[in-house]
């Protein structure tokens, strides 16, 4: 049985100008251990996925579909069930650690707090235990970190804070929304070390969310290739990276200036992301698209087996374009 | 080479920050944001400034142009002292430079229609444009950087961020500048609209012959655009070269953490990224000697007492080091 | 990509054959979302149909709000209660005058003191508040301390002494009322300005070399309006508020004229020999008028705040 298994999940969101389809039938399944990497570009929908897989939806926001962790429904379900999951058995770092940290509290007892509510432990072994945890995220000088404000830290530290806390109790799926993008590259690479090595470490799964491929290809089994609130492509990141048969990943791969390769002009992806507004027929990337047909426009792709490893939602992807013509 | 279109020499930046709870006669401490950074810009280049956040590369492009002042230095534009130079004088300067930001929305007025938005310039440097005329401007500029000249009237709320970024080329472009000065111009872009943008940089450079001050934190981007790049630590240069001299062999040990941190997008790559030790010093109390040594896998005691100067060969391979490689 | 260029090359002339695009701009949007709150239209609608009654009511007024009716005057209680019949619709006051004129005189006086005296916290308050908050350092030290001394006077002691000793006038109403009313205004104005000045707009405006004053009055004052008009809709009761306790105390208007306070107090002051009526009418007017005033500001607060959405 899987750790999570996410089917058909759609999340609406009602505003004043209509309804905003921010994710629509998402599938996919997490084992222990795993690591899977959701990537896409602002508005995709990869936050709002994992914000209702973990009930966190604004008001406005209406999810359906089926989440279920270890067997157990998870999506809609009350916050008093939700709690004790949302802390022990999945936890969620943020983009910005300031707005999980409270600044008028020391980071002791944030920490401290987490393990004396969740596994009733006394203050002094929560205490104890929050301390392992820091050096365990290799924070330097860690006893006396303990005594410091949030405020006190540089971005980098506080996002190691907020990792030892997300692994106070030990969960078994933590979800990374954006960790490193507030980060300069040099923090990057040291937090991204960090979690590869908890990972490793405490078999936690890790879903990561991002927009930065260059973090994926480092770190993740499985990708996850949203846009448009839709996955357009799902497979092992080894074979998205090696060989891209969906137009929008190719597109995003390419767009990409790198430093390990020469390149005179970058092959940008034309247009505008969609509006999510409007009700789209046919495959959400098509107007952007350099090999859509008109089929493309009307029908939207489903998301199929293409390979035994390869699930891509494309009319016409490019690995059968390059045996039938080539494109122009 | 020609004559360099900006020559900054030894260029100081400081601010005054008061302690908390200080007394109106406690001196205040000087923060060096800029610590005698020198540079030169030649027409039709691209100058890169790489650096971690908090390294002064921000405020480095904002005293160049005396948005800032200055604590020393001198910086000469087109053969004019910027520094020395009388309100009246700088405004005519100022026609031949311009500045594109990073926040693409936040850089455009929400009152103001996207007409009115890239006008602005013209109708400050030269208000007596007849209004067709600066119309025809706005159209031209507007099809320059791909947006469709009929949406003059919109408001730029009701546009992308990539539309927005453009807008603000469009701004920056409408007085025909010489230079333009890009701080962080696609860091809040995606990134298939983040490619359109340099891209559109590039070849409006091509176009019209401009040179670009091309700041990022971003370094795959920086080497991309930039003919020349300079790499910022703590308000001081650690090395400047050739773009493609200085990621193919940088010789800075700063240099080569910054660019084994970035990620590449190749699940086959083994090269672990090399770590840099510890957190960036306070600027207020920076390190004696180099800035850098505190996490410098090299730093021998020398470094502690003197402080590297940049040497090597001007508009070559510059670098700031006692041991580089 | 050749397709894809011909693509765009498509729909780039079919959208050149377009006129140009008429935008919504922001003020556009917040209307639209104003009047989708319909607190806030139910009370720009009472509001609307209180100006009326203040500018309209005086024609169908069979009494002037002078005129003592001899025929009532000392049996108010028993006679003087409103009644289409006799033309004191709102029946009349304890001397014997027509309460409908008075209120409508009353209505005309207090809707004017905090028209006003809104007015000049508008006006002075955002041009202080932006030039102090714009300019930053000795300058606003300056200006911002010399407000705090404002404000530490006590106002309204002061008034009623300034009353006391000059005698009641409207005019010194007027007077003391703008006086005090932009002090707050400036305050937040010079708040929002800080704010305003650091966004990347302004910092563009600066770089291309627009003149200060340029840019406080075509970058930072219309992204402040909005907050100024909330709390100028706000202000309007506060002012009127303040009028009515003056007029309440007996310092405020100068008979004949009156004002909502003055006309609360007096009827107040009879409402024991059961003449209801007296403090009613103006009481009503009082606070449907305030009431809607809250609830506009509310909703104007609501459209204008981009965040809410």
């Amino acid at each position: 049985m899987a750790l999570l298994d996410v089917k058909d999940l759609s999340v609406e969101f009602d505003t004043k100008d209509g309804t905003v389809h921010a994710v629509s039938g998402v599938d996919f399944s997490l084992d222990k251990g795993d690591t899977l990497a959701i990537v896409g570009e602002s508005g995709s929908g990869k936050s709002q996925t994992v914000f209702s897989i973990m009930g966190l939806l604004a008001n406005n926001g209406r999810a359906s579909g089926s989440v279920t962790y270890n067997g157990q429904e998870i999506l809609n379900q009350p916050d008093k069930q939700l709690n004790r999951i949302r802390a022990e058995e999945i936890a969620m770092i943020f983009q910005d650690p300031m707005t999980s940290l409270n600044p008028y509290v020391r980071i002791s007892d944030q920490l401290a707090e987490v393990l004396m509510v969740h596994k009733g432990m006394s203050k002094k072994a929560a205490l104890a235990e929050s301390l392992a945890m820091l050096e365990a995220v290799k924070i330097p000088d860690a006893k006396n970190r303990l005594n410091m404000y949030p405020h006190e830290c540089s971005g980098g530290m506080r996002q190691r804070i907020m990792i030892a806390m997300a692994l106070l109790c030990r969960p078994k799926l933590l979800i990374a929304d954006e960790p490193t993008t507030a980060l300069d590259v040099t923090v990057q690479a040291q937090i991204m070390t960090l979690l590869d090595e908890i990972q490793k470490e405490f078999g936690t799964a890790i879903i990561l969310i991002t927009h930065d491929l260059g973090v994926v290809a480092d770190f993740c089994r499985d990708t996850m290739v949203m846009y448009g609130g839709r996955v357009m492509e799902y497979a092992p990141t080894v074979e998205i990276f090696d060989a891209p048969t969906h137009p929008y990943t190719r597109g995003l791969l390419q767009a990409i200036p790198r430093l390990d390769i020469e390149t005179e002009q970058l092959n940008a992806i034309p247009g505008n992301p969609p509006n999510m507004m409007s009700d789209m027929t046919g495959c959400p990337f098509c107007p952007r698209c350099g090999f859509a047909r008109e089929r493309c426009s009307v029908e939207l792709p489903e998301l199929v087996q293409a390979s035994p490893t390869v699930k891509r939602a494309c009319h016409r992807p490019v690995d059968e374009l390059v045996t039938e013509e080539a494109p122009a | 080479m020609s004559e360099p279109i900006l020559d900054v020499k030894n260029l100081k930046v400081h601010f005054d920050i008061r302690p908390s709870g200080a007394m109106p006669w406690t001196k205040s401490r000087k923060l060096k944001a800029v610590d005698g950074v020198d540079f030169k810009l030649f027409p039709g280049e691209t100058l890169g400034i790489v650096g971690e956040s908090g390294c002064g590369k921000s405020t480095l492009a904002r005293a160049v142009i005396r948005m800032i002042p200055a604590a020393d230095g001198t910086v000469v534009m087109f053969g004019r002292d910027v520094l020395g130079m009388g309100k009246r004088e700088l405004q005519d300067v100022r026609k031949s430079f311009q500045m594109i930001f990073q926040d693409p929305l936040a850089s455009l007025n929400p009152r103001m229609t996207i007409g009115e938005i890239i006008a602005e310039p013209l109708l400050t440097h030269f208000p007596k444009t007849p209004k067709a005329e600066a119309q025809a401007r706005v159209r031209e500029m507007m099809e320059k950087v791909g947006l469709l000249p009929n949406l003059v009237n919109r408001y730029p709320h009701e546009f992308s961020g990539g539309q927005c970024q453009r807008i603000g080329i469009a701004r920056a472009l409408v007085l025909r500048p010489k230079l333009i000065i890009c701080d962080e111009p696609v860091s809040a872009l995606d990134v298939s609209i983040q490619a359109q943008v340099v891209n559109l940089l590039k070849d409006l450079q091509a176009e019209m012959g401009l040179s670009l001050i091309f700041i990022a934190h971003d370094l795959s981007v920086v080497k991309h655009i930039s003919d020349r790049v300079m790499v910022l630590y703590l308000g001081r240069a650690a090395e400047v070269a050739p773009a493609a001299e200085i990621y193919a062999n940088p010789r800075h040990p700063y240099t080569q953490a910054l660019i084994s941190a970035v990620p590449i997008p190749d699940p086959h790559r083994t090269q672990e990224p090399e770590l840099l030790a510890g957190d960036l010093p306070s600027p207020l109390d920076p390190p004696s000697g180099c800035v850098f040594r505190t996490r410098c896998r090299k730093a021998q005691a020398h470094c502690a007492e003197v402080r590297p100067e940049l040497e090597g060969p001007e508009e070559g391979h510059q670098v700031a080091c006692h041991y580089p490689d | 990509m050749v397709i894809d260029q011909t693509k765009m090359a498509d729909l780039a002339d079919n959208l050149a054959q377009m006129d140009e695009v008429k935008g919504r701009s922001l003020w556009q949007d917040a209307r639209q979302r104003f009047f989708h709150n319909k607190a806030a239209v139910g009370g720009l609608i009472c509001l609307t149909l209180v100006v009326l009654f203040a500018i309209i009511g005086p024609y169908f007024a069979v009494w002037s709000n002078e005129e003592i009716d001899w025929a009532i005057i000392g049996n108010a209680a028993t006679m003087g209660a409103p009644s289409i019949a006799n033309g004191h619709y709102f029946g009349v006051d304890d001397l014997g005058r027509d309460l409908y004129s008075r209120v409508i005189q009353g209505t005309q006086i207090s809707l004017m003191v905090g028209i006003v005296g809104a007015s000049i916290s508008v006006v002075v308050g955002t041009l202080y508040g932006a030039t102090a908050g714009y300019f930053g350092g000795r300058l606003d030290g300056a200006m911002m301390r010399t407000v705090d001394i404002l404000m530490s006077i006590p106002y309204m002691f002061v008034l009623i002494l300034l009353l006391v000793i000059f005698g009641r006038s409207i005019s010194l109403l007027f007077i003391g009322i703008g006086l005090i009313s932009w002090l707050d205004m400036s305050r937040i104005v010079r708040g929002q300005t800080l704010t305003i000045k650091n966004k990347e707009f302004v910092e563009a405006a600066l770089a291309t070399g627009v003149s200060s004053f340029t840019i406080i009055r075509r970058h930072i004052i219309p992204n402040l309006l909005g907050v100024v008009a909330v709390y100028a809709t706000l202000l309007v009761p506060l002012m009127i508020l303040t009028e009515s306790f003056i007029s309440f105390l007996g310092l405020g208007v100068q008979e004949p004229n009156t004002s909502w306070g003055a006309l609360i107090s007096e009827g107040a002051g009879t409402m024991q020999y059961g003449t209801i009526w007296q403090l009613g009418f103006p009481l009503f007017f009082f606070v449907v008028t305030l009431f809607s005033f809250f609830f506009i500001g509310d909703g104007l607060r609501d459209a204008l705040d981009p965040k809410d959405r």
